[in-house]
């Protein structure tokens, strides 16, 4: 029987648990920025149809990886990336990838929400038009008023659809800004802290949403919340100088961490 | 000071707040474990006077335990602990449970023992004050395990725990025996039934705070069940 409370660091390799479906797959994934090491040989399998959590102190490379997701890090001159990142077992650093219809696969919510200077309606409608989604007028209107209802928004705007997205509250452009990543039917929605410019009761309604889209869609978001990835996940990845020091269920995180850096992070011991 | 909490928080009233729980908690186990303790004596020497103050002092055992819920309340409800912080707090709840039950039985013992002043000392007072002792022992030991965050000490006792149901049910025997054979001793043998069941009893709360300890220090559960012998209930 072992008593030992510090076991030695989590293996290498972090795989989802057993009877998930894999949707985003890394293996040695590294990515430097010009000398600094942001990312050092990530090894996750992250499942579909749940919310996976990246957790970590500021500059551990959470957010590095996220980007690697949706090739945002091809925007970054200096950013180089290294080995493998699949999604269903397709290559995102592929030359035969678009990065641009990578990112409607995959969409992205940041921390601001970023409307564009159009009406409420266009922000929406803007996607499925230049992907050609929708055949006609009506159609267009229909993916903006159920991307609009699965974002949670419909009610509160339907009656000012032309109004600017900029008039909308911050948690309602946030929404907004979900239901623009939604409208172009995307596999995996990333979000880099999508609440910390929102209040509780936003807040609320944004994790009240990502936990039903969790149905359709791999998401992954990156805070600095603990209690935000204890309410929202399922499974949780803790993040420290570039290296992924443990992935799991956000239950066993939580309540019993296998790492000490975990450990120490999670109950506010970073020194 | 325990070493159950190990670096410090960044926020340190936090720290200080727990170190602080794991101090009240160990200082209620003191009491508990002094009321056990002058709850046998008072009957190995049949004292009353000092089974009267066991009674008495059981009152601070039930303040503390209030006094530390409360602060076990304000910790969950302003602090959020989670992890190994989280396992301290409930953890403390538990274990100031069975030290308040503890409390009660220790008084239960200390109550009959005026009782027992009152009919002639029987050879079985000798049987039922090492039972005692033996559970004191293991009292005393998972609250010495508390402190220091030793699991392997609190899974001996737990372990242990069949030496103390052995105990019980060879008294249980031989008080059943002499209660058949000799009618006066129906009246002292009863109590004396009773304080073995009491410290029976204290025994397997003991084992409880066991099973705490090894999930406060691992985050794991103790095997549910421990290999058990026959219950008296079970024998004649």
């Amino acid at each position: 029987m072992a008593y030992d409370t510090n076991p030695a660091p989590s293996t290498v390799y972090h795989p989802a648990p057993p009877g998930m479906q894999i949707k985003v797959a890394a293996r040695d994934l590294s990515v430097t920025y010009g000398d600094a090491l942001a990312l050092d040989r990530v090894q996750i399998d992250i499942p579909d149809r749940s919310v996976t959590a990246c957790i970590g102190p500021s500059g551990c490379g959470k957010s590095t990886f996220l980007r690697c997701i949706n090739r945002m890090n091809d925007t970054i001159d200096t950013a180089r990336v290294r080995g493998s990142i699949k999604i269903d077992g397709e290559e995102v650093n592929d030359r035969s990838i678009d990065p641009v219809l990578l990112r409607a696969r995959v969409g992205m919510v940041f921390q601001k929400p970023n409307p564009f200077p159009k009406t409420i309606f266009e922000n929406v409608a803007y996607g499925p038009r230049i992907h050609g989604l929708a055949a006609n007028k009506d159609e267009l209107a229909a993916i903006v008023e159920t991307s609009l209802t699965k974002a949670g928004l419909w009610k509160e705007v339907a009656d000012r659809l032309h109004q600017p997205g900029t008039s909308l509250s911050g948690g309602q452009q946030q929404r907004l800004v979900i239901a623009r990543a939604i409208a172009v039917n995307p596999e995996v929605i990333l979000m880099d802290e999508p609440c910390s410019a929102l209040d509780p009761i936003a807040t609320a309604r944004i994790e009240e949403l990502i936990d039903e889209l969790r149905e359709n869609y791999a998401l992954i978001i990156v805070t600095h919340s603990m209690a935000q990835a204890a309410r929202v996940s399922q499974m949780t990845a803790f993040f420290h100088l570039g290296a992924l020091v443990e992935y799991g269920p956000t239950e066993e995180i939580f309540t019993n961490p296998r790492d000490q850096r975990t450990q120490d992070y999670i109950t506010g011991r970073f020194g | 000071m325990t070493n159950q909490v190990k670096a410090p928080h960044i926020v340190k009233a936090f720290s200080e707040e727990l170190e602080q729980l794991s101090a009240d908690v160990a200082a209620m186990g003191g009491l508990a474990e002094s009321l056990v303790s002058d709850a046998l004596q008072a009957a190995a020497t049949r004292d009353g006077d000092l089974a009267a103050e066991v009674v008495a002092r059981d009152a601070q055992v039930d303040a503390m335990q209030r006094d530390i819920e409360k602060k076990i309340i304000r910790l969950l409800a302003l602090r959020h602990p989670i992890a190994q912080d989280l396992r301290v707090c409930i953890a403390a709840l538990k274990i100031v449970t069975d030290l308040e039950r503890v409390g009660d039985l220790a008084k239960s013992i200390a109550r009959r023992v005026p009782t027992l002043n009152d009919s002639e000392p029987t050879a079985f007072a000798a049987s039922v004050d090492r039972m005692g002792k033996l559970v004191l022992s293991h009292i005393h030991e998972v609250l010495d395990a508390y402190v220091t965050g030793e699991t392997a000490r609190a899974v001996a006792v737990w372990e242990r725990d069949d030496d103390v149901d052995e105990h019980y049910n060879a008294l249980f025997r031989e008080l059943v025996r002499a209660m058949r054979d000799d009618h006066a001793m129906i009246g002292p043998g009863a109590h004396l039934l009773f304080i073995a069941k009491n410290l029976e009893r204290i025994g397997d709360h003991a084992t409880n705070i066991a099973e705490v300890i090894h999930y406060l220090v691992t985050g794991s559960e103790l095997a549910s069940e421990r290999p058990r012998g026959p219950r008296p209930e079970q024998t004649v």
